[in-house]
């Protein structure tokens, strides 16, 4: 006798992509509801997604760019060009909270949602992907809001930016953003079921890894001793590469590029494998 | 047995007690330093379950044991049980929300699961938005339930509220919408777990017809799991009776429902408490109950105004001057029905082990089954309680001999009858 599911004590470590598949009208509709229950019952609707980067960006400007004036040059090259503070760091911003928001969603995906996962089975890992998907839309809505900043920058100001050939590269940055984001979101879900402590802990290490990020002052500030360091943390070359595309100098250095992708993908490795470790049994414990 | 489409080969789920709720890295090293130091482990919790009794944490417990299990095509399969038999744990293997700790369990096709409604809703989208996500989470592919939506609203009833955020829905409407999705998947298992308690008895009527067309006529699985007996009687073709995480009675439901009435509702009526693992903050207190049992009887059904015999050893591991004892009485899910304190009639010196015999009169409590729970007390200045001993009591059955009475409706009278008033003057009347 052929049974089409078998249900066995034993782990197996293989991501089924096929089944995560056979569900993407899962996906889609988490995708939408995540959007219509974000807003629903808000005046202001999904305006809500550009303030808060806005705002953000403002008090930057004034506390980083006008009183600490924290540098904004990626490189030493790029110290006479002039790029307006403003979009400096609102570039910075709508990149960092992608990372913040999809780590932290991905982070509390089985707490949040043991309710639903404690009473019905789908491939767990519909959660976290629709969640950064639905980031993902967010996202979008405020990189329309840059593009309209940066285009008033270009046209009107006449600023000296540029668009760079880096834009080409525009698409493989969000979605190396995202896989790191959910890698290191699974890494931070899996430990948690164990041990809540890491809550607690993941508040503030984002926090510390928002200044480890070059959101708030340019990259010329890490000396040079230490930028293989400092280059070990994913989001740098994105955000980095981001502003070159968008301004036309800056910094870019393939040697880091790839090693940004190589700890993406070891994040994402390690965050898939842990997961698909206590998926089976996290219901026991959480 | 031929056309098999579930079967559990071999299947046992442990679950570690200390295990059960979150831990902290704190609780770890608690936990690693008693363990050196061979001491009670700090931060055990006891089971929900009657059958955890004199397990300690880090011990493993079996929720369901060595089950083997083959269900037909088409078969209606009712599983029935006292609470911590397994039944939910069985369910949750075969639906993938847990893996099993050993065995193998296949099936065939789709399993539609209602463990319970509503999951998956969410308030603030409207009844056709949530038949979406709801079908979809329980594995329908959006052309699917659009093949299926007309007929899923029709049979919810909630046909005028459809485009209505559900959050202000009735319980009931929420209930009905839940079941018709479910219902109505292209699914050839489908998996109930006390989904028809809710609803109004008009639905669960139609519930269950709909249940039963599907068996019978488009040769679904059904597996139901219930308290309410008269419902899988009427549902099931089969039955099996499951008693900690064992089944032990797989048969026809007729002959299975009565099995479970002698066997399993007779109970136990003694309690052996001295390897029980308390809470912490129950571990150094200075009573400590070691044994309970109901005396001279060999089932815990009691008839008519029969009295309660509760005897009970204790041991004081400190000095207790004047403390209490109260026996809480609940139904069977859990609701309180009433309290019976004896205060601070008990005191001795540490080390001192004691019996005490107790006499309950309970005529007033209606038929059904109760548990209870066993509490040792000290009243406070402020005649507020600090608890000392707090377990899970002897689970018993009130039975009236008479063979025709009033039909007693709990949900609405409670569980005491009071005594008839006195009827002082009925006459013709004087205005």
């Amino acid at each position: 006798m052929k049974f089409e599911t078998v249900i066995t004590a034993e782990k197996s470590g293989r991501i089924d992509i096929r089944e995560l598949l056979r569900y993407k009208d899962l996906i889609w509709l988490f995708v939408k509801r995540d959007f219509v229950v974000r807003y629903k019952q808000t005046i202001l609707g999904p305006l809500w997604a550009i303030i808060q980067p806005l705002l953000t960006t403002i008090v930057f400007n004034l506390l980083f760019g006008n009183l600490a004036r924290l540098t904004t040059a990626d490189s030493a090259a790029a110290e006479g060009a002039f790029i307006p503070g403003f979009l400096f760091y609102l570039s910075g911003t709508i990149c960092w909270s992608y990372f913040s928001q999809t780590v932290t969603g991905t982070a509390n995906t089985f707490i949040n949602n043991h309710r639903i996962l404690g009473k019905v089975y789908f491939p767990r890992l519909v959660m976290p992907v629709s969640g950064s998907i639905s980031n993902m839309i967010s996202f979008g809505i405020r990189f329309a809001m840059f593009l309209c900043v940066w285009a008033y920058f270009v046209l009107v100001k006449g600023s000296g930016i540029h668009l760079s050939a880096y834009a080409a590269l525009l698409p493989l940055l969000l979605l190396q953003l995202m896989l790191m984001s959910m890698g290191f979101g699974l890494i931070i879900a899996s430990v948690t079921i164990k041990y809540r402590d890491m809550m607690h802990l993941m508040e503030f290490g984002m926090q510390l890894w928002h200044y480890g990020t070059p959101v708030a002052y340019g990259l010329s500030l890490i000396p040079a001793r230490y930028m293989g360091l400092y280059m070990l943390n994913p989001v740098t070359m994105v955000i980095v590469t981001f502003r070159y595309a968008f301004f036309g100098s800056g910094y870019f250095n393939a040697g880091y590029y790839a090693l940004s992708w190589a700890v993406t993908l070891a994040a994402l490795a390690l965050g898939l494998s842990l997961f698909k470790r206590v998926e089976r049994t996290f219901m026991d414990t959480i | 047995m031929e056309d098999t489409i579930i079967r559990f080969e071999n299947v046992s789920k442990q679950y570690r007690l200390g295990m059960i709720g979150g831990t902290t890295l704190r609780e770890e090293l608690q936990r690693f330093g008693a363990r050196l130091r061979h001491q009670e482990d700090p931060t055990a919790k006891i089971g929900q379950s009657l059958y955890t009794e004199g397990l300690k944490s880090g011990d493993t417990f079996w929720a369901l044991r060595d089950i083997d299990l083959e269900i037909a095509r088409g078969e209606t399969l009712g599983i029935i049980g006292r609470n911590g038999a397994g039944k939910s744990t069985l369910l949750k293997l075969l639906c993938r929300i847990t893996a099993p700790t050993t065995g193998t369990i296949s099936y065939n096709g789709r399993i539609a699961s209602m463990l319970e409604v509503g999951t998956g809703f969410h308030g603030e989208l409207t009844g056709r938005e949530n038949i979406y996500l709801n079908g979809a989470i329980l594995g329908m592919s959006r052309a699917e339930t659009d093949a299926k939506i007309d007929d899923i609203i029709e049979f919810s009833e909630c046909g005028a509220f459809i485009d209505t955020p559900v959050k202000r829905y009735s319980s009931g409407m929420y209930v009905k919408l839940a079941f018709s999705v479910a219902a109505f998947l292209d699914a050839e298992i489908m998996i109930m777990d006390e989904v028809l308690a809710v609803g109004d008895a008009a639905f669960q009527q139609k519930c269950l017809r709909r249940m039963k067309d599907l068996a019978g006529q488009e040769h679904r699985t059904v597996l139901y799991v219930s308290h309410i007996l008269p419902t899988v009687s009427e549902l099931c073709s089969r039955c099996i009776v499951l008693d900690r995480g064992r089944v032990t009675y797989d048969g026809a439901t007729q002959d299975a429902i009565d099995y479970y009435l002698e066997h399993e509702l007779a109970g136990r009526t003694f309690i052996d408490y001295t390897d029980l693992s308390r809470p912490v903050n129950y571990l150094r207190r200075p009573v400590r109950l070691l044994r309970a049992e109901l005396t001279d009887r060999d089932s815990s059904v009691f008839y008519d105004s029969e009295p309660l015999l509760l005897r009970m050893d204790i041991r004081f591991q400190e000095d207790c001057d004047g403390a209490s004892f109260r026996l809480e009485i609940r139904t069977a899910e859990g609701r309180p029905v009433a309290t019976s304190p004896l205060e601070g009639f008990l005191s001795g010196r540490a080390g001192e082990e004691k019996t005490i015999l107790l006499r309950y009169d309970i005529p007033g409590l209606v038929p059904g089954r109760y548990e209870t729970k066993f509490t040792f007390y000290y009243r406070r200045e402020d005649d507020s309680t600090d608890n000392l001993e707090c377990v899970d009591g002897i689970a018993f059955e009130k039975k009236l001999l008479r063979e025709r009475q009033l039909r007693w409706d709990t949900g609405h009278w409670g569980n005491i009858r009071l005594d008839a008033p006195k009827l002082l003057e009925l006459g013709p009347a004087k205005n």
